[in-house]
């Protein structure tokens, strides 16, 4: 049975469904636990963090990421095939002038793999009916003031691939080896939500 | 069907189904550019349809510039549709 869920009314939705589909002989209530567990085990923020490090620090892996994240990511010890099948990856960059941000105004598409159970907020309908909107406002609720003359890009992750922000890394940590550097990255920056 | 290519623009046709799609409401009817082909993937309508062989379509990852889709602002978002979804716009509209 599927994990824990933050509202009961959810959660008995969900078990309903997997009941139908039992009952319907499309799928076993062990197998679904298998495949929950298998993605869960792996499914943290630390892969992406290790992915930006890895780009901060080695400009031949950042080149590779960005042109074809899926063939790059085995470089890390990472890939993008822990679910039923594997899903597409692309990695977009901030620089300077220009700033990434993600949502799925559809339902709740993520890079679960890469950064772990998605955040509520980020299922919520007003983030992801407003961020297409004015990404502006939104970003600065969450505390990141853009200057105006960052260009914004809101990439709507609706089909059967999955996005990742590549935060810049962070003034005066150039000492800093790819380990440490990792342990800056947060969930929010690889969603575009925060700096870094 | 046709391919797009990366820089053409194209219109999201302003349709609306009965059943699920993915083309998201805001966009339909709006024009935007090719940024890049995606892959090949089954046409999600056609899929969660039950279709025994849905259309295997290219999924192209489409931007749009906000004044466009809400009639002001300056970012641009990107949306990934199937082919089914799109045609050639015909003129500059934005």
């Amino acid at each position: 049975m599927s994990g824990q869920h933050a509202s009961s009314t959810v959660a008995v939705r969900v078990r309903h469904l997997e009941e139908r589909l039992i009952e319907a002989g499309v799928v076993a209530d062990d197998q679904l636990d298998g495949i929950l567990t298998t993605v869960l085990n792996g499914a943290s923020p630390v892969n992406g963090a290790r992915i930006a490090a890895r780009a901060w620090t080695d400009p031949g892996f950042r080149e590779r990421l960005l042109a074809d994240a899926n063939a790059a990511l085995p470089e890390v010890g990472l890939s993008m095939a822990g679910g039923i099948q594997e899903q597409r990856l692309k990695v977009v960059a901030n620089t300077a002038d220009h700033h990434n941000v993600l949502v799925c105004t559809l339902c709740s598409c993520y890079p679960i793999g890469l950064l772990g159970p998605s955040p509520s907020w980020y299922k919520s309908e007003a983030y992801r009916s407003r961020v297409v909107r004015d990404p502006r406002s939104v970003l600065a609720e969450f505390g990141l003031t853009l200057g105006d003359d960052v260009r914004i890009t809101v990439w709507d992750s609706s089909a059967e691939s999955r996005y990742m922000v590549l935060p810049r890394r962070p003034e005066g940590t150039d000492g800093l080896a790819e380990e440490a550097l990792a342990r800056l990255v947060t969930r929010e920056g690889l969603i575009g939500t925060a700096a870094v | 069907m046709r391919e797009f290519a990366a820089g053409q623009r194209v219109l999201v046709r302003a349709v609306d189904p009965d059943g699920h799609t993915r083309a998201p409401r805001y966009v339909r009817g709006h024009t935007g550019r090719v940024v890049e082909a995606q892959g090949r993937w089954p046409l999600a309508d056609e899929r969660a349809a039950g279709a025994a062989e849905p259309r295997i379509e290219t999924v192209y990852t489409v931007a749009f510039p906000a004044r466009e889709l809400w009639g002001a602002g300056t970012h641009e978002v990107t949306v990934d549709l199937w082919e089914s979804y799109l045609e050639p716009a015909e003129e500059e509209r934005v």
